[in-house]
């Protein structure tokens, strides 16, 4: 049988269409006036940094794909001990600790946990004798990711926590009950609604639909126990959640989770970055005010408009024609690893292109989303666009690996399941 | 089954990727909000302020040019970007405290995404705030124009520029001033406000989050170029004019000189004046509520607002309504025994020689000769009734312009007093009044009052025999043809060219042999009047009026001084040198004459129950 080594070419032509968008848009926030070409400033240092993956993608490309998953563990733990050794000589910037100096280039470990965590989660999930049913492999893969997830919060860089977040989707294509995600979603339902109509409201709703609902069925009394202990647990949880809003989250948090749910208006405080970002999107049109024309990012009315608000640039110089080009690029790369990794003959390699596909999925939906008013400000930024090395490079890495899995699934004789 | 898994995943992506795009569409396409806000936001319109236009005198010596004024003002929302507050205090020169209040104020009359945060800010501060504004984001300058002027005159002519009030922004039809716009006030500035002010222009532009300009928007397709405002040229001959502010000085009262044959005011003068530069936006603060307060009431301008009874000064009009009514004769004479009998009442006249004549009556001003006309003229037969007569008479006196405003082109210009037959009736009872009631009025007292401007231009009227323009202050404006139609149509009395010679001659012999020949001006001959009025309320006013030269009037004035005594005392030598001054100027070489301009010109003739309350400041610097 004749071995082929070939990159996937479409993932590749997509990887370079988002950072062509995403270097035009560091360009164009950052443009002061003509004298300021491409490779000044921002947009070049973010073309720098995609020479450097380019770089480290072709290196990728000359390992031997074995080596991926026979060294994962070599590749998670220095990146946990990067996240360790940040807390303790990392930079202070806006109040997160989340930067290693190195003479001019600073460099964001939790950037690259997630890298890390993919090799970890793959090698847990593959491994022969993991099964969903055993109690000590659930927490072994929980514990895999919980732990660089806490590291990163005690850094104060929630955000990039959260990312963490969507291996749950990769455990759930390998067999984790859908329960879990059905729970997730009850959780943040009753979670908003909590917010939004009150504990009181919420508990006396929930109560009236207890008593209608056993009105209805009183001739069946094997209904009565569990709808009694289901409305406990949601009363309960409802009433966690107010607790848990009001005194274990932080004043910003609480207002952006407020704002976003559209509870509370406050356009000069916390809602001030969705709000101008929503002008500067809105006012975009339908084909925007053209390449280095839009007057509120030339203004810098949004803050980190290079980096987590960047998609602002794109909706206002690109109007909806771009925004929509943007976001289908997004989908179709994201599509394209979902079938990259089906396509995989190894478990192992499934799981990691599988995971870089959800944490990919996981920043477009929170980044665009925020930008647009649909999800809370949670600073993390869009893939290949934001300006940012440390990301640029992280995802690179990420991608190149991927990809250089799957032009070596040839070589992989036997396929697992 | 894992396999199924993967679609719903691609599922979830594809349906998350459209949710995202609908709702782009929702509020890139749909909702049109979102641009007008960025625009409000960023979009900036900046006025220009254009030249206001230049005032020149007769001769086309400037007399009003601008100065720019200073506002510091502060973009809105305030973001002042990286602002060393203490610095920025220390270059203005205030404090934390009231850096912080005048924000606040700031914050609350912001207007079009701006407000003033420090007003008329000197020229040396500017200076220094410029070299450092790009440490003050946020912060920019605003210049307007204010006045200056070139001489120390002509303040109640020229009057003053004010912020446009409320009243005038809720009533303007053309929407074009905007608060904080300086608009004209008073005199020449008001009337002429629409020639004067010229246009403002807009510029649009981006500003970033500090407010500072970020380039022009659609490439200034938008942009509007100010267009500056017209000179004007004035009629008055700023010379003559602070010639006579000289000799008015101390003194309360007024002096209007016209040019008969166009109408073209030469010198307006109320007394006592302020330095117009006092009054302009930046001084006038300081300088406003001290002339309120003065009670000789400086900003007042008698030339055209203040009624005096004109005293004798109005026999010439008697005599002109009595000839072309038929009242009397040139050769008419009335015999003065030094009072009119009127029953058991008796009205006053002086001594002085028999009248054998109008025009003897005239220049020895006979009171006895103008009751007796008055009363002729009243009880005559070609009138059903006193009222009739009185009806008669006073159209007479419209058609010299009085009883209504003349129309002049200054503001606040007063009719005057000239009574409708009702007030007598009311006074009286309906058709029991007759000529006894009111013969105050034929010496001109009584229920009479004229400004001195009507009483100017009644010698005018005298000078043309039979004809006036509306006194106006402005023979030229640049780009525009022709002055106002209204200055340019002949008005004709009632009293026909043919009746004015022996009032005329009786007028020149005022001067050559009557009441004002010991003020006379050889080689001009001048027809003079005349007047002392009679004043409840104090020392006489001395009143005059005159024209010159007889044979070919070019000027024609009167004057009124306030509590001063005898007309030839004071009113009459200020018109003659006025006079001299005009027609021959530098001509008062005569000894006589130096010494009788100087008299005049020191005379402090301001009451003395006024002196300690005067602000003589307001005329100062």
């Amino acid at each position: 049988m004749e071995t082929r080594s070939r990159i996937d070419i479409l993932s590749l032509f997509l990887y370079f269409a988002i950072a062509i968008i995403g270097i035009a848009s560091v360009y164009s926030a950052t443009y002061e006036d003509g004298s300021m070409t491409l490779l000044d400033g921002r947009s070049g240092k973010q073309i720098m940094w995609f020479g450097v993956s380019l770089f480290v993608g072709i290196i990728i490309f000359f390992l031997n794909a074995n080596f991926f998953e026979v060294f994962s563990w070599y590749f998670y733990v220095p990146l946990m001990l990067l996240l360790v050794v940040v807390l303790f000589i990392g930079a202070d910037i806006n109040g997160a600790r989340s930067w290693i100096k190195i003479g001019s280039f600073s460099l964001q470990p939790s950037e690259f946990a997630k890298y890390g965590a993919a090799f970890a989660v793959s090698s847990v999930l593959s491994s022969i004798e993991f099964s969903f049913n055993k109690r000590y492999d659930v927490i072994k893969l929980f514990a895999v990711i919980a732990f660089p997830a806490i590291l990163i919060v005690i850094q104060g860089d929630t955000g990039s926590a959260l990312v963490f977040a969507s291996f749950i989707l990769v455990f759930y294509r390998e067999g984790l009950t859908p329960l879990l995600l059905v729970l997730g979603i009850v959780a943040i339902f009753i979670f908003v609604l909590t917010l939004v109509i009150g504990f009181s409201y919420f508990a006396i709703t929930t109560l009236i639909l207890f008593l209608v609902f056993n009105a209805f069925t009183y001739t069946n009394k094997k209904m009565l126990i569990p709808s009694l202990s289901i409305m406990a647990v949601v009363v309960l949880f409802s009433l966690s959640v107010q607790f848990l809003f009001n005194n274990v989250l932080q004043k910003h948090q609480q207002k952006r989770i407020q704002v976003t749910l559209n509870l509370i208006e406050d356009n000069q405080g916390a809602g001030y970055n969705v709000n101008q970002s929503k002008i500067a999107i809105g006012s975009g049109g339908f084909a925007g005010k053209g390449f280095l024309n839009g007057s509120h990012t030339k203004g810098n009315f949004i803050p980190e408009q290079t980096t987590d608000f960047i998609f602002c640039t794109i909706g206002e110089e690109g109007g909806w024609l771009l925004s929509t080009l943007t976001i289908t690029l997004f989908m179709l790369f994201i599509l394209r690893l979902l079938y990259l990794a089906s396509r995989a003959k190894k478990k192992f390699k499934r799981i990691f292109i599988l995971s870089l596909a959800s944490i990919f999925f996981f920043h477009l939906l929170v980044n665009v989303g925020m930008t647009i008013g649909l999800m809370p400000v949670i600073g993390i930024p869009l893939p290949l666009v934001s300006y940012g090395g440390s990301s640029i490079l992280a995802f690179g890495i990420f991608i190149f690996t991927a990809l250089k899995m799957d032009a070596s699934r040839d070589e992989d004789l036997t396929s697992e399941s | 089954m894992n396999r199924h898994r993967s679609l719903y995943i691609s599922i979830a992506v594809v349906i998350i990727g459209s949710i995202y795009i609908l709702r782009l569409f929702q509020i890139q396409v749909l909702d049109d909000s979102y641009k007008n806000t960025a625009e409000r936001i960023s979009l900036r319109k900046q006025t220009i302020y254009p030249q206001r236009g230049l005032i020149f005198d007769r001769e086309n010596k400037l007399v009003v040019f601008n100065e720019p004024v200073y506002d510091l003002m502060v973009s809105v929302p305030i973001r002042l970007g990286g602002i060393d507050t203490n610095s920025f205090c220390g270059v203005l020169g205030i404090d934390r405290l009231e850096f912080d209040t005048r924000l606040a104020k700031a914050k609350k009359s912001s207007y079009r995404g701006k407000a003033v945060f420090m007003k008329n800010v000197s020229n040396q501060l500017y200076a220094r705030m410029q070299e450092r504004l790009y440490e003050f984001k946020g912060l920019f300058f605003e210049i307007r124009r204010d006045r200056n002027y070139k001489y120390n005159s002509s303040a109640h002519v020229l009057g003053y520029l004010g912020e446009v009030s409320k009243n005038e922004l809720g009533t303007q039809e053309d929407d074009y001033y905007e608060q904080g716009d300086y608009v004209g006030k008073k005199g020449i500035e008001r009337y002429y406000e629409d020639e004067l002010r010229g246009l403002k222009g807009e510029k649009y532009f981006y500003v970033d989050i500090h407010g500072v300009n970020k380039g022009s928007y659609k490439e200034g397709k938008l942009d509007v170029e100010a267009i500056d405002g017209n000179n004007l040229g004035l009629s008055i001959d700023i010379d003559l004019q602070q010639y006579g502010e000289s000799l008015l000085n101390n003194k309360m009262g007024s002096v209007v000189a016209i040019e008969p044959k166009t109408g073209e005011v030469l010198a307006l003068i109320s007394s006592p004046f302020y330095n117009p530069a006092n009054f302009n936006i930046q001084n006038r603060g300081s300088y406003y509520n001290r002339a309120i307060q003065d009670p000789t009431k400086p900003i007042f301008n008698r030339a055209v607002s203040a009624p005096y009874p004109p005293g004798s000064t109005f026999k010439p009009i008697m005599a002109l309504i009595g000839l072309e009514n038929g009242a009397i004769t040139p050769a008419t004479h009335f015999g003065c025994p030094g009072y009119f009998r009127l029953g058991r009442r008796t009205i006053k006249c002086h001594p002085h020689p028999f009248s054998t004549s109008l025009e003897r009556s005239i220049a020895s001003s006979c009171n006895t000769y103008y009751c007796n006309t008055f009363k002729n003229m009243m009880q005559s037969d070609k009138y059903a009734s006193t009222e009739e007569a009185y009806i008669s008479w006073r159209s007479y006196l419209e058609s010299f312009g009085l009883g209504n405003k003349l129309g002049v082109d200054i503001s606040s210009e007063f009719r005057g007093w000239l009574k409708e037959p009702s007030f007598y009736d009311q006074m009286h009872g309906k058709g029991r009044w007759s000529y006894a009631n009111i013969i105050s009025l034929s010496f001109g007292q009584g229920e009479l009052g004229l400004t001195p401007i009507q009483i100017a231009n009644l010698a005018a009227c005298i000078a043309n025999r039979g004809y006036y323009y509306t006194p106006h202050v402005v023979r030229q404006i640049e780009n525009v043809d022709a002055i106002p139609e209204e200055f340019r149509t002949k008005h004709f009395t009632k009293v026909s060219a043919k009746n004015f010679d022996a009032v005329i001659a009786g007028m020149l012999a005022v001067t050559q042999s009557g009441t004002g020949a010991g003020v006379a001006i050889k080689g001009i001959n001048i027809g003079g009047k005349t007047g002392t009025v009679q004043n409840p309320h104090g020392k006489n006013h001395s009143a005059y009026m005159a024209f010159a030269p007889v044979e070919d009037p070019k000027i024609a004035i009167a004057v009124v001084v306030e509590e001063a005594g005898y007309g030839a005392t004071w009113a009459a030598p200020i018109a003659h040198l006025m006079i001299e001054h005009y027609l021959q100027a530098d001509s008062v070489t005569e000894s006589s004459k130096m010494y009788l301009e100087t008299r005049l010109k020191e005379a402090n003739l301001i009451p003395l129950k006024y002196r300690s309350q005067r602000d003589t400041s307001l005329y100062g610097n």
